[in-house]
């Protein structure tokens, strides 16, 4: 009987991290783009991090800073240096959950919406976040869209004066992944 | 013994509700111990130049940087001359990068009717994680040919009289954003000298720094030490304090020097500008990228 117990302990603890199942990617593509009077920016990461756990609906993305590809390399190197700070903030993430998995049949091909909400941290500061994407089921994984516009100035990304009004304050990000079944 | 077995299945619960790690961070550290990259330090300094000399920097691959640099008059020259504003020496220069590690520039300044090609390339770069590197070192070689008129035509004249050369290993660290150091070992090298007792070969070492005032201004200082003998005793070493400004799409340099000479071999062994006496240049340069190959994200 009380090895039934410890038996019956010993999984609750070990089992709870590790239940569920992982679709994963390692090169997931995040762009963003803004369109000021000055300056058209746009950027594209294809070295995105991206987990989600069918089961529960939680959702990861780990996004490397310095992954982002400018068209200017002079750009690239002031949203580094000047901007996300990419030195002392390497990485933005996001912590979330699909709230809505149960909708969504991963056994049966086909387009679902996904409600996504969760803390997005970039440049050291977290906001809350919720958006809606869309889930492509295939064979081949579960491919991940969403579309979603931040202001920079909850991530406390400033703009310098002498470009104020020229920078569009709010960008537009878009999110591609295809997450694949994870296989240990 | 039925009070034990509760309690050690209630340890366990409370053992798992407490536990730090939520779902996420499980998820997250999927991607936690992966094989470690090597980090490289970029924007040691903020263009190609600290202010008259080299940096480490090279233009971005497949990028066209057009170079206005400007020096003026001196300053002790007084009010008539307008503190030199009335008299300058102009380079107009081009460079490509070519790959991100390897670039050509070529130019033309007025002193001496110069035009100078050159080539610079990133020997080794500083980084962290996988492959550590605690500097950064690039060559830079250049060819200066002077096209003035010969001055005695009743000599013969070799082509070869008018090219001096430039070879330099550039040193850098980026010790933090704030501040960066360069080493510029340097050898000149000219074909025709003046008098049979000045230097054919003229070895310097240079030295730079870049101290970020804020994010957009930086103070430069920049220094060659002239080592060969009969140089050192007929010219003076070339400082130079500047700042750097960024705007965005342009950096603007602005400084002074004692130094009329823009290209290495006139600025290096020939300044003849003292400090002490007010013999200081203001100059400035201008430089403007644009992007002739674009990034594989970026082509369509």
């Amino acid at each position: 009987m009380k090895k039934v117990a410890l038996l019956t302990a010993a999984i609750i603890i070990c089992a709870v991290p590790f239940y569920g199942q992982h679709f994963i990617t390692k090169n997931g593509h995040i762009s963003f783009y803004s369109d000021g009077p000055l300056e058209k920016i746009e950027a594209h990461n294809k070295q995105v991090n991206s987990a989600l756990n069918i089961e529960t609906g939680d959702m990861v993305f780990k996004v490397l800073m310095k992954s982002f590809v400018f068209e200017k390399a002079l750009m690239q190197e002031h949203f580094n240096e000047n901007y996300v700070e990419s030195d002392k903030f390497p990485n933005a993430t996001f912590k979330g959950k699909v709230v809505n998995m149960s909708d969504i049949t991963l056994t049966k091909d086909g387009t679902y919406e996904a409600d996504v909400e969760g803390e997005l941290t970039i440049h050291g500061i977290s906001n809350k976040i919720e958006d809606k994407g869309t889930f492509i089921v295939s064979k081949e994984g579960i491919h991940g869209n969403s579309k979603f516009n931040i202001l920079l100035a909850d991530y406390d990304i400033s703009i310098p004066g002498a470009v104020t009004g020229k920078i569009a304050e709010e960008i537009e990000i878009t999110v591609d992944v295809k997450l694949k079944k994870f296989s240990k | 013994m039925k009070k034990k077995i509760r309690s050690i299945l209630i340890i366990a619960i409370i053992i798992t509700l407490v536990s730090p790690s939520s779902a996420q961070d499980d998820l997250m550290d999927l991607f936690e111990n992966e094989e470690p990259v090597t980090d490289y330090v970029y924007a040691t300094f903020k263009t190609t130049r600290i202010s008259l000399g080299q940096s480490v920097e090279n233009p971005a691959n497949g990028n066209l940087i057009f170079d206005i640099q400007h020096h003026f008059g001196r300053l002790n020259q007084g009010a008539y001359e307008l503190f030199g504003l009335d008299q300058a020496t102009l380079r107009l220069g081009f460079q490509y990068g070519i790959t991100s590690w390897l670039s050509v520039g070529v130019g033309r300044s007025t002193f001496e009717k110069t035009y100078d090609g050159s080539v610079k390339a990133k020997l080794f770069r500083q980084s962290t994680g996988a492959i550590t590197m605690p500097v950064s070192i690039s060559y830079f070689g250049s060819i200066a040919i002077n096209s003035l008129k010969f001055a005695d035509t009743s000599r013969t004249n070799y082509f070869s009289s008018r090219l001096s050369y430039a070879h330099q290993i550039l040193i850098a660290r980026k010790f933090s954003s704030a501040i960066s150091l360069q080493l510029t070992p340097t050898l000149i090298h000219r074909n025709l000298v003046e008098r049979k007792i000045d230097d054919n070969d003229v070895w310097a070492m240079g030295a730079g720094g870049r101290f970020k005032l804020s994010k957009r201004i930086s103070l430069n200082l920049e220094y060659y030490y002239i080592i060969s003998e009969q140089t050192s005793k007929d010219f003076h070493d070339s400082f130079t304090v500047g700042f750097d400004i960024e705007t965005g799409g342009h950096v603007f340099q602005l400084f002074l020097t004692n130094s009329q000479g823009i290209v290495e071999q006139h600025f290096i062994p020939r300044t003849s500008g003292d400090w002490l006496k007010g013999d200081i240049h203001f100059g400035f340069n201008i430089s403007r990228t644009f992007v002739l190959k674009k990034p594989k994200e970026f082509a369509n």
